[in-house]
């Protein structure tokens, strides 16, 4: 169980924690302009990699804030963790 | 014969404590500080079970929790009766009652042991290869195979036993109490860690405490008097917690371990009342010292499997620890020097040794030269080919092996023995690191995994780190601790060691025999009886993998997870494949470590904790009316009240007709309440629902609909404008939680810069609806300062008001199609106001309802309940609600998604009306919808998903989802039931008042 150190409250179990998919993905501004399969494209196509991740996170049983996460899917380690409109940490 | 066997050596035994217990229903004595492995060896019990498949006699194989054999059931009585407990950790206590597992009608004479003489026929794969054809006679195979193939009984009743989850933080876990789990703890602990140290046993030292061997000493002592003294000074610091008794179940990531920690069962039974049975330890660890240890591998031989066949390790533990021999005429069958120390043991308190046989044609060891000079025959560089005794080993017989240890030459001697030591050698308890994530790499001197890739802040030292000698054991502990703690290393200056031992091995995972290997029954999993001609069948077969060669021969897939024979398969396979070691993967060692009991995983969380549930303020009143429960969510919602033997529908009936004739009350607190406020709070609003929110003024409610951002239907509910910037938003039971969540993601994520706060009240307001032609009268009774004209007081709207002066809000809106009230009061009120509406109604026979009533009012208007008319494929268009889309709002969630190509066909499901053809019928939910019977196969249209009589209309009605149902209006279609085909018609929706005359009548 992953110990997570959410930017607001600080390491906290994982229990605490939801899961909310792929980071960085921006809800189009302008929906209606776009195409059947640009839309798609934002809401169905998710990565799944097998390796460093991008992901959404809130602590939902804590501060209720999401947050985002830099996880290895490989081995589990979380490399960082940053608030929501910040800049990922490491590449 | 136990007086031949019991020598009153051992300290750990303290006979002037008899104990007597029962097994397989005889009464037998041991002593306090046995397990009832021991006590049965003390008592010549060799033959404990019957193996899984051939039902072959089986004995106590080890003195440990690797035991594979020695499973018997534990039954004190019926409600504590436990299965697969293995007898080499059972502490015996006063009373113990158990009994072999495996066997029918008894150890001594089982049918199933036919099986052993069918086994040419039942290979691996036997059960996949025969009884999957053909599929339908499979339930009759399986009455017989389970009957046969018994792993114990589970209990039929509660578990009496209390059981509770304990969490721990500490800077430093030690697991295993071994001579370096005791070292690392010590250096830990007094350089100012607070440390944990656990072991599975009941005493603190592992294999060292017994080691008294000239052999084998430390600071110029003993090795056990050193240890003792160690133990004594740590027992003694004040930042070390030591538990016994207590096994490491899981290691997580992030060290995060789970352990069971045992405190009654090794007490008498009388002595356990009210006492926690077992304790579930939730330990999160800083840094793990893992030191497990190694388990002794068997060798693998035809026959190796006869009672009376131990371990060599195990013969000297229960010697030297217990004071028990297992036999009175030995014989030791060994690779590798480990053996001789059992030799040292047995020639120590006299113990007949007839002869060791040793693979090795090279022994160089002082141990080795000592057991020489005792006149012990010892058989250089030869094998046991065959063993033979079917209750008892009597003899065996072996041969002299080939230069390459690949055949076996010469001629064959026979040699008589009752007990036969197998020692080939060790493999390092790995299973808690490699659970951990660790990578192992594979060390070809001496074959073995070690841990090489550490995933998280832990260590593996000692013998699970592949150090064997106690010299370098010691030497690596100590640098490894100060390295890894970051510590001088002050506890230990200098350690001076001498051992007999050399750790020369020769390593045959399969030795070979005589016979060809199809004639052979050399055993790799003892519990599941896979045996080396299995493996090799599977490779031959065209299985590489490890985990599919495992699966099909079944090894290392019993209770102890082949934690004896897992190596061998290994080796066997990359000898028979021609690979390298751990090509094929190795196996994936699982939580738990050894089998917990459920009471253990649930701890407290059982009877009414097992799931919580939610109360309403009024549930007391519900309670003392009768009402039946439902469950929403986690809440206890009243079903319905049923009145002098009614059943459901006579309650249901007669609460709907009370509800449009006069007035029912319902208790609405469980809906999702979300206090919207800020002065983005409109314009936020506009975004999550599809209709129109900014010209909504205050004092005014609103029915929303929100959706998912594929467009599908997600909650709903009515939102009221509280002030300027200050909403109450209500959602559904069940979706409380979701809609909260989903609102705060957007607001967070997506539009930060809205200025809009949110905040759950839901259990902060009771909500009382009042509804029918008279709730006007009563609800005027209840606050008659409240100014109830439809001037005033209009359908959709909301009024702040007082309860003897206790604020309130009081909205009026409707979920019935009646004229109708909420009133929304501070919960601990709820049931106080409650009651008041009720004494207010008796006049005009208010009537309680419940769930079912209200689920049937609403269908008879044709609204939806999000969750039971909807599923997550259905958009506003298709449940025919286009009214409540926008189409001049500029986007909302989901909006794009209403014209995709695919949600604008016109054949989706469309939620519809049904009704019978025959008004009396009423339609079973989730039954299929079809227009054609005769087609072959028929094709579904869609499913009813809400049914009722309707005793206000006096006919059955109905919801459904039809495919293209929208043009399908007064076309006739086919449920097709089990025994008969129920016509319908596709009618309107609302079936009841479509014109909203009940709704704004004047009262
Ligand atoms: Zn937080």
């Amino acid at each position: 169980m992953f110990l997570i150190n959410c930017p607001f409250c600080g390491e906290r179990e994982q229990s605490e924690f939801k899961a909310g998919g792929e980071a960085h993905i921006v809800r189009p501004k302008q929906p209606t302009e776009l195409s059947d399969d640009e839309w798609a494209e934002y809401l169905f196509m998710r990565k799944n990699i097998k390796g460093v991740q991008f992901e959404r996170w809130n602590h939902v049983h804590g501060c209720r804030k999401w947050f985002n996460m830099v996880r290895d899917t490989s081995n589990d380690q979380i490399k960082a963790v940053y608030k929501m409109g910040e800049k990922p940490p490491v590449e | 014969m136990s007086n031949n066997l019991r020598f009153k050596t051992s300290k750990f035994i303290d006979e002037t404590y008899r104990i007597s217990f029962k097994f397989n229903n005889k009464t037998y004595f041991g002593f306090k500080g046995d397990t009832l492995a021991s006590a049965l060896l003390a008592n010549g019990i060799h033959l404990v079970g019957r193996s899984f498949k051939y039902h072959r006699p089986r004995g106590i194989m080890t003195s440990g929790s690797e035991e594979p054999n020695a499973i018997i059931q534990l039954h004190d009585n019926s409600s504590r009766t436990e299965p697969n407990v293995r007898a080499t950790e059972v502490e015996i206590y006063e009373g113990l009652v158990a009994s072999s597992q495996n066997c029918w009608p008894s150890v001594n004479f089982d049918v199933g042991g036919i099986n052993n003489l069918l086994s040419p026929i039942l290979p691996a794969g036997f059960y996949y290869k025969t009884f999957m054809w053909p599929a339908s006679f499979w339930e009759k195979y399986e009455y017989f195979i389970r009957k046969s193939a018994g792993l114990g009984k589970s209990p039929k009743v509660a578990d009496p036993d209390i059981y509770e989850h304990k969490y721990i933080h500490c800077d430093v876990l030690v697991i295993g109490a071994g001579i370096s789990g005791i070292i690392a703890s010590k250096m830990a602990a007094k350089n100012g860690f607070k440390t944990l140290l656990v072991d599975e046993k009941s005493y603190l030292g592992g294999s060292s405490i017994y080691d008294n061997s000239e052999f084998s000493k430390i600071n110029n002592q003993i090795t056990s008097s050193w240890l003792e003294k160690e133990i004594n000074e740590i027992s003694k610091l004040e930042n070390l917690e030591i538990k016994i008794r207590t096994s490491v179940a899981a290691f997580h990531g992030y060290n995060f371990l789970l352990a069971r920690e045992n405190l009654t069962d090794h007490l008498p039974i009388n002595q356990r009342e009210n006492k926690v049975r077992q304790r579930l330890l939730k330990i999160r660890a800083k840094k793990v010292i893992t030191a497990t240890g190694s388990i002794e591998r068997p060798l693998i031989f035809d026959n190796n499997d006869r009672p009376g066949i131990l371990l060599s390790s195990a013969i000297k533990k229960y010697i030297d620890l217990y004071g028990v021999a297992c036999g009175e005429n030995n014989i030791l069958f060994t690779n590798n020097d480990t053996a001789y120390e059992t030799a040292m043991s047995l020639i120590q308190r006299g113990i007949k040794i007839n002869a060791i046989i040793d693979n090795r044609e090279q022994i160089d060891s002082k141990i080795s030269y000592e057991v020489e000079k005792n006149n012990i025959e010892i058989y250089k560089g030869y094998t046991v080919v065959d063993t033979y005794g079917y209750k008892r080993i009597n003899k065996i017989s072996i041969m002299k092996l080939s230069k390459d240890g690949q055949t076996v030459i010469g001629d064959k001697t026979k040699l008589n023995c009752d007990c036969l030591g197998v020692s080939g050698g060790w493999t390092p308890a790995v299973h808690l690191f490699t659970q951990s994530g660790g990578k192992l790499k594979f060390r070809e001197e001496d074959q073995i995994f070690i841990p090489n890739v550490y995933p998280s802040d832990q260590i593996s030292i000692g013998s699970c780190n592949g150090d064997f000698g106690l010299e370098e054991i010691i030497k690596n502990t100590l640098s490894s601790i100060k390295k890894f703690l970051d510590i001088d290393n002050s506890e230990y200056k200098t350690v001076e060691t001498i051992s007999g031992l050399n750790q020369s091995k020769r390593n045959i995972w399969l030795l070979p025999s005589d016979k060809s290997i199809g004639k052979t029954k050399s055993f790799v999993d003892y519990q599941n009886d896979a045996t080396a001609k299995d493996i090799k069948l599977a490779l031959r077969e065209g299985f590489r993998s490890i985990e599919h060669v495992k699966r099909y021969t079944t090894t290392g897939m019993g209770t102890d997870q082949g934690k004896l024979g897992n190596m061998h398969a290994l080796g066997i396979i990359s000898e028979t494949a021609g690979t390298k070691m751990g090509e094929h993967g190795t196996t994936t060692f699982r939580p738990p470590y050894t089998p917990l009991t459920f009471g253990t995983i649930v701890g407290r969380n059982v009877g009414e904790f097992f799931d919580i549930f939610r109360r309403t303020p009024i549930h007391d009143w519900h309670v003392a009316n009768h009402a039946e429960f439902e469950n929403v969510g986690q809440w206890k919602r009243a079903w319905y009240y049923p009145k002098d033997n009614e059943n459901m529908h006579q309650a249901v009936q007669r609460e709907s007709k009370a509800a449009r004739d006069s007035a029912g009350i319902l208790d609405a607190s469980t809906l999702g309440k979300i206090d919207i406020q800020g002065t983005d709070a409109s314009e936020f609003l506009n975004r999550v629902y599809t209709n129109a929110w900014s010209k909504l003024a205050v004092g005014k409610c609103r029915y929303g609909l929100m959706l998912n951002e594929d467009g599908m239907v997600y909650d709903d509910g009515v939102t009221t404008r509280l002030g300027e910037n200050h909403y109450i938003m209500t959602t559904t039971t069940g979706g409380a939680a979701n809609v909260l969540g989903k609102l705060e993601d957007y607001l967070q994520t997506e539009w930060p810069e809205l200025d809009v706060y949110l905040s759950s009240v839901t259990d902060h307001y009771a909500t009382i609806s009042v509804c029918g032609p008279n709730s006007k009268k009563i609800v005027s009774k209840v606050i008659p300062d409240l100014d109830l004209s439809d001037e005033k007081f209009p359908h959709m709207s909301f009024k702040n008001a007082k309860i003897d002066n206790i604020k309130c809000r009081v909205m009026r809106i409707s979920f019935t199609g009646e004229h109708s009230y909420e009133i929304n009061i501070q919960a601990n009120y709820g049931k106080s106001v409650w009651e008041k509406c009720m004494e207010a109604g008796k006049d005009f026979n208010i009537t309680p309802y419940g769930t079912e009533t209200m689920h049937l009012l609403r269908a008879e208007k044709g609204f939806i309940i999000v969750g039971q008319d909807t599923d997550a494929t259905m958009t506003p268009i298709d449940l025919q609600m286009d009214w409540i889309v926008s189409k001049k709002k500029y986007d909302f969630i989901g909006k794009r998604s209403l014209y995709r190509s695919d949600t604008i066909r016109e054949d989706r499901k469309q939620l519809v009306g049904l009704l019978t053809e025959n008004p009396e019928e009423v339609l079973e939910e989730g039954a299929q919808i079809v227009a054609d019977i005769k087609k072959s196969p028929i094709e579904m249209l869609g499913h009813v998903t809400s049914s009722y009589y309707s005793p206000n209309l006096k006919k059955s009605i109905a919801l459904g989802v039809v495919k293209g149902g929208k043009n399908m209006l007064g076309q006739k279609l086919i449920i097709p039931m089990e025994n008969k085909n129920i016509n319908v018609t596709v009618a309107d929706p609302v079936f009841l008042d479509k014109e909203g005359e009940r709704l704004n009548a004047k009262l």
